[in-house]
């Protein structure tokens, strides 16, 4: 209503502008979108100022990249820029008692710099209540690296903020389908943790499913039917090298990386009878885990190596079973609360399981303390599946259905918070949060 | 003994025929318009394609596959009454001609988790291969394959879909 044509136009302008980014921010593949769906009441309110020495608004705008890592977590609420008064660039240029005004707790500034034939980035983050400086630094980077640079900036606010360190700087892996059955075309995407710089490392007319990230952060173990039958294969990130590792008559599914990464977890079937195997990755050898009639599936590593966690319909409806990787190899059931427990995934920690349980009627994500064996369901839609935690322990990313689409989704440890990343074409699904490299 | 075997199972699969209604879901397969008649399959493209006259065994191959769907209840991987000919008639042809092969696509629809969704696309496509194994056909005919939930005939998260989604594909060479 109050839209003159100027401001009309520079909506247009703007939103022509926003689609060229887009564009080139995608090679082939669309964005994630986030959208928070369930704020939580006590998130931290903390401004970060645009960075000096660089434009606002572009896709490597530092500051709207630290806010939107913050908001992702959903312990922060970043302020809206349009309610900053100032810009400050440096600690010496802040005036506390503005942003006292405006309700911040803490705030974020910086600056962007040449150095050298790349660039610098030094920013602070200061208690707006005392004044005191929390952290200040200087971290090389190039006009490339800059959203990278910003991840890390995130990652540190948030480890000197909440004790818990940042999963901002590392990559999720999901399954991305368009086109309608049964011409559907499958690709395996790398992106950023936020959603960004969508990869795609495997394209495939037939379906592809189950990446699981190897310890190190390095490999992708999938499966693909490209031979029409299932195999699956450990994909090198770096070089795109990948090899079949498994390609047995039946089925072979689910796969799962032991800790210290020379072993996966494998479901296979010999007459349609699906049951756990490990497959020692450099000398091919086999070692089947269980033996049943019924379903054995979707195994996953505890955290000492020594047991898998894996689902089961041995007692009649799915179930999460531990099974100790001796010689007894004595399976024990492991969750006793709903009708239908699957797909568990280890808490970074070792101490909590991710899983998909059916709660009053819909296919939820619940976390499962395995010392108290209490389960909290997380989320609470009908449909939602494949949950993978991220390295810091603090959010679960899953899959869900939203309008008859796939879309990821990712809450909070606690169920507190809930965010989409959806993409505006086809389904999303499968998701796997990329672990810390061993390095940390 | 064997062909007593195929006799049986060929009277049953007729009276059976005779007296089986068009199936619930069979929009979903996108066959020509079905009489139920045997003869009707000829014209149908079963590769041949020029005006060609088709084999005995490709006018068989294309009878039967009019109908060469299964579909389940949900988490049910028993074989409903109604598809019991459909099954027939397949393995009918099947042993009548020993060097056909067939593929079985085992499907779910898309509720609960993936992989364990490929475990019961697996134990449909078993059943199938039981039921066809039953009725005088060599392991050596069949394969198996599951998809889960992985390659949805239909699109759609409802009941409507969900019933066209669990099913078994009986997918013949050629």
């Amino acid at each position: 209503m109050e839209s003159t044509p100027a401001t009309l136009k520079s909506r247009a302008t703007a939103a022509l502008l926003a689609l060229a980014f887009l564009l080139a921010a995608m090679p082939g593949h669309a964005q994630l979108r986030l959208d928070i769906t369930q704020g939580v009441r006590d998130a931290v309110p903390i401004a970060v100022v645009p960075f000096g020495g660089q434009a606002e608004g572009g896709a490597s705008d530092i500051a709207a990249v630290v806010a939107n890592d913050l908001r992702m977590s959903g312990r922060f609420a970043p302020l809206e820029r349009r309610d900053m008064v100032t810009r400050p660039t440096s600690g010496a240029e802040i005036r506390f008692e503005d942003w006292r005004l405006l309700k911040s707790d803490f705030i974020v500034v910086g600056r962007v710099e040449p150095d050298g034939a790349g660039l610098a980035v030094n920013f602070e983050l200061h208690n707006v209540r005392t004044g005191a400086s929390l952290l200040a630094q200087r971290l090389p980077s190039t006009e490339k690296g800059l959203r990278a640079t910003a991840h890390r900036i995130a990652d540190l606010v948030f480890e000197r903020l909440t004790g818990i360190p940042g999963a901002f700087s590392t990559r999720i892996a999901y399954v991305a389908v368009d086109g309608k059955p049964p011409a559907q075309r499958y690709r395996l995407i790398v992106a950023d943790a936020d959603g960004f710089n969508p990869r795609t490392v495997l394209e495939s007319r037939e379906p592809i499913m189950s990446p699981a990230w190897s310890p190190d952060g390095q490999n992708l173990a999938y499966v693909s039917f490209e031979g029409k039958v299932s195999a699956v294969y450990v994909q090198s990130l770096a070089t795109g090298q990948r090899s079949r590792v498994s390609a047995r008559a039946g089925i072979n599914g689910a796969p799962a990386w032991s800790p210290d990464g020379r072993r996966l977890a494998l479901t296979l079937s010999r007459d349609g009878n699906l049951d756990i195997y490990t497959l020692e990755l450099a000398t091919q050898t086999l070692t089947r885990v269980t033996s049943d009639d019924a379903i054995d599936t979707e195994a996953e590593w505890s955290k000492d190596g020594q047991s898998l966690y894996f689902t089961s319909d041995r007692a009649g409806n799915a179930q999460v079973y531990r099974v100790r990787l001796d010689e007894a190899r004595k399976a024990e059931r492991v969750t006793f609360t709903n009708g239908y427990n699957a797909r568990p995934r280890m808490s970074p920690d070792g101490k909590q399981l991710a899983l998909v349980t059916l709660d009053r009627g819909g296919y939820r994500i619940g976390v499962m303390d395995l010392a108290s064996r209490n389960l909290r369901v997380l989320t609470n839609a009908r449909q939602d599946e494949s949950p993978s935690f991220a390295p810091n322990g603090a959010m679960v990313i899953y899959a869900t259905r939203e309008g008859g689409r796939g879309s990821l989704a990712i809450a909070s440890s606690d169920g507190a918070f809930q965010q989409r990343l959806s993409s505006d074409q086809g389904d999303v699904r499968d998701p796997a949060w990329q672990p810390f490299a061993v390095s940390r | 003994m064997k062909l007593m075997h195929v006799l049986a199972v060929a009277i049953l699969s007729l009276g059976l025929a005779a007296c089986s209604k068009p199936t619930k879901p069979d929009e979903a397969t996108a066959g020509p318009a079905e009489s139920g008649a045997a003869t009707s399959g000829v014209g149908v493209d079963a590769g041949a394609g020029t005006a060609t006259q088709l084999t005995p065994q490709q006018q068989a191959l294309a009878a039967i596959q009019q109908k060469n769907i299964v579909y389940f209840d949900f988490d049910s991987s028993e074989i409903r009454s109604e598809f019991v000919p459909v099954v027939a008639s397949h393995a009918q042809y099947l042993v009548k001609y020993p060097t056909a092969r067939v593929r079985l696509e085992g499907h779910t629809d898309e509720r609960g988790s993936r992989e364990y969704n490929i475990g019961l696309g697996e134990r449909r496509a078993q059943t199938v291969r039981r039921a066809l194994l039953a009725q005088g056909v060599t392991e050596s005919q069949i394969t198996t394959v599951s998809y889960g939930e992985e390659r949805p005939a239909v699109e759609g998260s409802d009941e409507a879909a969900y019933a066209q989604n669990r099913r078994v594909e009986l997918v013949h060479a050629q």
